[in-house]
């Protein structure tokens, strides 16, 4: 079967550095893909150059079957991949249901006129996607806090709120950067949760987390990168006791072993 | 619309239309020539407020869209070339020429940000009004630095808006009909900033202004969404431009300088940055200013027997203070947007 997300010899370079060195990934639709790896890695380089903030030095992307490496940001976000920061990045002083319905962007038709003279469909479009982006709030468990500027939210809240976000593009591959990263215990388990609930619901999901316990618990499958380079590629036993993995994460001053 | 809001909009209207009665009663009527200027100031702030306040484009070179859209105007209904256009012609062309004119200097720009968008606006600004300035030879197209004279007045249909209206036995005076042209103008762009902030376009814009990466990451098209906050500030620009020129009669490159551009933009930084009220009393306040402190004069005169200072002077050394004392004590302005929104 045709995986959703198909990246092939992906390379980018930052001066002398080779951040990503013909890097592969394939994220089979349905599954929750974990993309782990020692600090400096590439991960969240990989995950720009996918989504169109980078342009790749080499190698090709294809979305269910779509070409969109090298497509721009929005253009990315409009072919069906919509993605979270690992520096969470919301727009704080606006309120959260906005900030979702931004999310919405491309879902809404309303236009220069039709802001200032919405006609009777319009209008129901917009209550649509409002009412819409206020489930999703509730679906992420951030409800309450609608009206609230999003800055003001709770670390793990603001995670949330950006998980909401970006559904609400409704896309077909979801990538989160690290959306554990700063949640207490509690919270991780309510994240592994919202996750499954997620994938369930019909969005596949690409994760980078250094949380090995929930990586391992959570995903179908796991591609391992270490300097750039994909070591390792498969499901959670199989990596966690692959000796180049092992070798990488005790070899990295900052990561931790997968137990 | 309901019946409610029908009464409402109507009472907005009348009493929008008994600003000048009210003005002349109270000041006399050389205030209701200084509150059409400031009207057409109120309709310059809400525009560059859509640049500068929604989408977070800080345009240093604002008052070339108004330049533009004055020399339409006058080039149009003046002897210069010997067109007299008529009014619904000419002050869609002003604003168009200067939202086409928004467009073209966007584009080059899309890629700078900030302080580099700053500056290179500043440049435009004042590159557009040296090309003014020296558009007389070899053909003669803006008269260079003597300007354009002799400029037709605002009129609609039967309508002349530099003369008094009669309507039944009731009569207009000459002074006030510009004025109610400029309010109710500027009220029609306060109402469509209003909409356009609440709308898709105006999340956008918002989602911009804060992070342009992460818009773009929603999905945003950035290209799209800054030139369009480019093209319409400079359209609301250009239609104040010929209204300005109609009303003056006269106009020349002077009028165009970049401490105009200052000046609209300490009118929304004044008043709180894409909030619309706080826009339209930042531009009343600093567009009635110097006029209210030319009083300082005759106050010097009776209290001290002498006038020490010039109130001209006065005026720059006042307005420097303000701002200041501004931004010390309301840093986003007199009256910035309530939380939450
Ligand atoms: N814009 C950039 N310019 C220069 N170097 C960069 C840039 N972005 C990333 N790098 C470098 O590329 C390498 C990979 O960084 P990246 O952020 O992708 O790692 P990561 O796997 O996400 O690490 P972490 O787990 O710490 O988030 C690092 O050495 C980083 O310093
Ligand atoms: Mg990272």
């Amino acid at each position: 079967m045709r995986p959703l997300l198909a990246a092939s010899g992906i390379g980018k370079r930052f001066g002398g550095l080779q951040a990503l060195d013909g890097v592969t990934l394939e994220v089979a639709a349905g599954h929750i893909h974990g993309l782990i790896g020692p600090n400096g890695a590439g991960k969240t380089t990989l995950f720009n150059v996918l989504t169109g903030l980078y342009s790749a030095d080499a190698g090709t992307v294809q979305l269910d079957g779509e070409v969109i490496g090298g497509l721009e940001p929005h253009r990315v976000v409009a072919a069906g991949l919509s993605r979270t920061f690992q520096n969470i990045r919301l727009f704080a002083a606006t309120p959260v249901l906005d900030n979702v319905l931004v999310g919405a962007h491309l879902r809404g038709s309303e236009g220069l006129l039709g802001a200032l003279f919405p006609s009777p469909a319009l209008r129901r479009e917009q209550a649509r996607l409002r009412d819409q982006a206020l489930a999703l709030l509730d679906y992420v468990g951030v409800g309450k806090h609608a009206a609230r500027p999003a800055g003001e939210l709770s670390y793990g809240d603001q995670r949330r709120v950006e998980i909401a976000r970006a559904l609400a593009a409704e896309p077909k591959l979801l990538a989160l950067d690290e959306p554990a990263a700063g949640m207490n215990p509690a919270e991780t388990e309510a994240l592994r949760d919202l996750l499954a609930r997620i994938r369930h619901d019909g969005t596949t999901l690409l994760l980078i987390e250094h949380d090995v316990k929930l990586v391992m618990g959570l995903c179908d499958r796991v591609t391992v990168l270490d300097f750039g380079r994909r070591i390792a590629d498969g499901a959670p036993e199989a990596v966690r006791n692959d000796p180049a993995v092992i070798a990488a994460y005790l070899g990295s001053p900052a990561g931790g072993a997968p137990e | 619309m309901s019946a409610r809001r029908l009464l409402l909009l109507l009472l907005a209207a009348v009493a929008l239309a008994a600003i000048p009665w009210l003005v002349d009663g109270l000041l006399g009527v050389t205030w209701v020539r200084i509150l059409s200027f400031a009207a057409l100031y109120v309709v310059l702030a809400l525009g560059l407020n859509i640049t500068v306040g929604y989408a977070g484009l800080l345009d240093l070179g604002y008052i070339a869209f108004f330049a533009v859209g004055a020399y339409t105007y006058a080039l149009l209904s003046s002897p210069q070339f010997g067109l007299h256009w008529p009014l619904w012609a000419t002050l869609p062309l002003s604003a168009g020429a200067a939202g086409l004119f928004g467009l073209l200097l966007g584009t080059p720009l899309l890629r700078l940000r900030g302080d580099y968008l700053a500056i290179v606006t500043l440049g435009f600004g004042e590159i557009t009004r040296i090309f003014i300035n020296n558009l007389n030879s070899p053909v003669n197209i803006t008269n260079g630095p003597q300007g354009v004279n002799q400029i037709d007045a605002l009129r609609v249909g039967g309508v002349d808006f530099s003369q008094a209206l009669h309507v039944g036995g009731f009569e207009v005076p000459a002074a006030y009909m510009p004025c109610l042209l400029f309010i109710l103008l500027a009220a029609l762009l306060a109402w469509a900033c209003t909409r356009l902030q609440t709308s898709r376009i105006g999340r956008a814009w918002q989602a911009i202004r804060q992070d342009p990466l992460a818009a773009a990451a929603c999905g945003i098209d950035l290209r799209r969404y800054k030139l369009l906050a480019f093209a319409l500030g400079a359209s609301a620009g250009g239609m104040a431009g010929g209204l300005f020129a109609g009303f003056q009669g006269f106009i020349s490159p002077e009028s165009f300088s970049l401490t105009e551009s200052i000046m609209v933009l300490c009118m929304i930084v004044l008043g709180g940055m894409g909030h619309v009220p706080g826009v339209i009393v930042g531009a009343l306040i600093l567009a009635t200013l110097p006029e209210a402190l030319r009083a300082l004069g005759p106050l010097q005169q009776a209290l001290l027997g002498h006038v020490w200072v010039d109130p001209a002077d006065l005026r720059m050394l006042v307005f420097g203070l303000a701002l200041v004392a501004m931004m010390l004590v309301r840093p986003a302005g007199l009256w910035p947007r309530g939380a939450g929104r």
